[in-house]
């Protein structure tokens, strides 16, 4: 069971932060996890009063504050455009609607859960976060770090010329993935590929077509060089084997639709 | 603490606990068509609308709600009446039990889009959980409710 001793909406990130450095305290993103916990928080920092709700365009890329919910990614024109679709399709299988419009990209991204979609393809989006006194971190360096207690203010997406694809393999609709696989197709050819839910943190992978290798062929050597190498475990949704046929599947499935 | 915020379009200030769920306010200032279900938020039975989006109350704290407008069912009686008859009428459920989160998010659902296809219906509706009807008998009943619907509108016209 949760309890909270005092809630503040912070007035600044630097009071957020100073807050922050208490070790009873907590910064809320979207609760639904923090609620399940059985833990007693002395302050509970809310963020949703300093704008960090809004995904703002430009001509380089998307900077995503980190209030935005996963709703928001879902529904947002510019993202889909830019991601042909994969940023709706790693989001609309993740509970409901309802759970969509509180669970916060910064809460997601902070947690950096092995399950997590959202972090599988903040991954194959080449994302950084910026961090109030960290600065700009890429998040494949940050998704492997311990946690801090700096706060995630941002999540910034460059733009590549790109094309991505997502997929993931679920159980049942809304259930945890099994395994998540976000791959991007870079402008010189060579595919970036994110495999989550091993269930273990999400792992990138990157492969270039050899000279006059087929998409068929890359896409093959491709996945079996990711199936050969990655780590996966068991959990009562799939065991370690299965994972790791399903890693090779997919990737193979996505640089097929990337190649073709 | 305290907190002022509009309930059913009533302004109301009360003093809540830190840690007082949004599920547990509305229900002590009387909606009690707000019902707690699965305690992971998953079911869908606590939905209610804070600023005019469905959420679950279950899983926001009632402090956050402080400024904000929150929308339960108990306010949306014309909205819900016609869709909820309809859906009883139709048979389309069996306990019910879960019935006021499913039209909270069904009405949601016609506000964003007027006419849904199945897909999207599904997709919507897939935070709600029943487990009488195995679904097919909500997506009957809309499907039913959006083809009346429409016929009304068309003879209006």
């Amino acid at each position: 069971m949760m309890t909270i001793r005092e809630y503040k909406r912070a007035e600044s990130l630097e009071e957020a932060w100073q807050l922050n450095q208490k070790r009873p305290n907590r910064v809320l993103g979207g609760m639904i996890w923090l609620k399940m916990e059985n833990i007693n928080v002395g302050t509970a920092i809310d963020l949703s009063g300093l704008g960090l709700d809004t995904i703002e365009e430009t001509d380089e890329g998307f900077s995503i504050g980190a209030m935005v919910t996963l709703r928001q990614l879902e529904l947002h024109p510019g993202l889909a455009a830019y991601t042909d679709g994969a940023v709706r399709e790693s989001v609309r299988h993740i509970v409901g609607v309802q759970l969509r419009n509180l669970a916060t990209v910064g809460g997601s991204i902070y947690s950096r859960f092995g399950f997590s979609d959202v972090l599988t393809m903040f991954l194959a989006l080449n994302a950084s976060v910026e961090l109030y006194k960290g600065g700009v971190v890429p998040l494949a360096e940050y998704a492997q770090r311990p946690y801090d207690r700096d706060i995630l203010v941002r999540v910034l997406v460059p733009k590549e010329h790109s094309r991505f694809v997502y997929q993931s393999v679920r159980n049942s609709q809304t259930d945890f993935p099994v395994l998540t696989c976000a791959a991007a197709k870079l402008a010189d050819g060579s595919i970036r590929a994110a495999i989550g839910a091993r269930p273990g943190k999400a792992v990138l992978y990157t492969a270039a077509p050899e000279a006059g290798e087929t998409a068929e062929k890359f896409a093959a050597r491709f996945a079996a060089e990711v199936k050969a190498d990655i780590k996966t475990e068991s959990n009562l949704r799939g065991g370690a084997e299965y994972r790791r046929h399903l890693a090779g599947v997919l990737t193979k499935r996505a640089v097929c639709r990337l190649e073709g | 603490m305290q907190i002022t915020l509009t309930l059913n379009d009533k302004k109301l200030t009360a003093d809540v606990a830190p840690d007082t769920l949004l599920i547990d306010f509305v229900r002590s200032h009387g909606c009690l068509s707000v019902k707690r279900g699965c305690e992971t938020s998953n079911c869908g039975l606590c939905t209610v609308f804070l600023d005019d989006k469905p959420v679950l109350s279950c899983s926001v704290l009632a402090a956050r709600a402080d400024g904000h407008k929150v929308t339960t069912l108990e306010g949306l009686q014309d909205e819900a009446a016609e869709f909820g008859a309809f859906i009883a009428d139709q048979g389309a459920e069996q306990c019910g039990f879960c019935n006021p989160g499913f039209i909270m998010n069904a009405l949601a659902l016609f506000r964003e889009k007027e006419y849904p296809t199945d897909e999207e219906i599904k997709e919507y509706l897939s935070g709600n959980l029943c487990r009488c009807s195995g679904y097919e008998g909500q997506l009957r009943g809309i499907r039913n409710f959006l083809a009346w619907k429409k016929a009304k509108k068309e003879t209006a016209e």
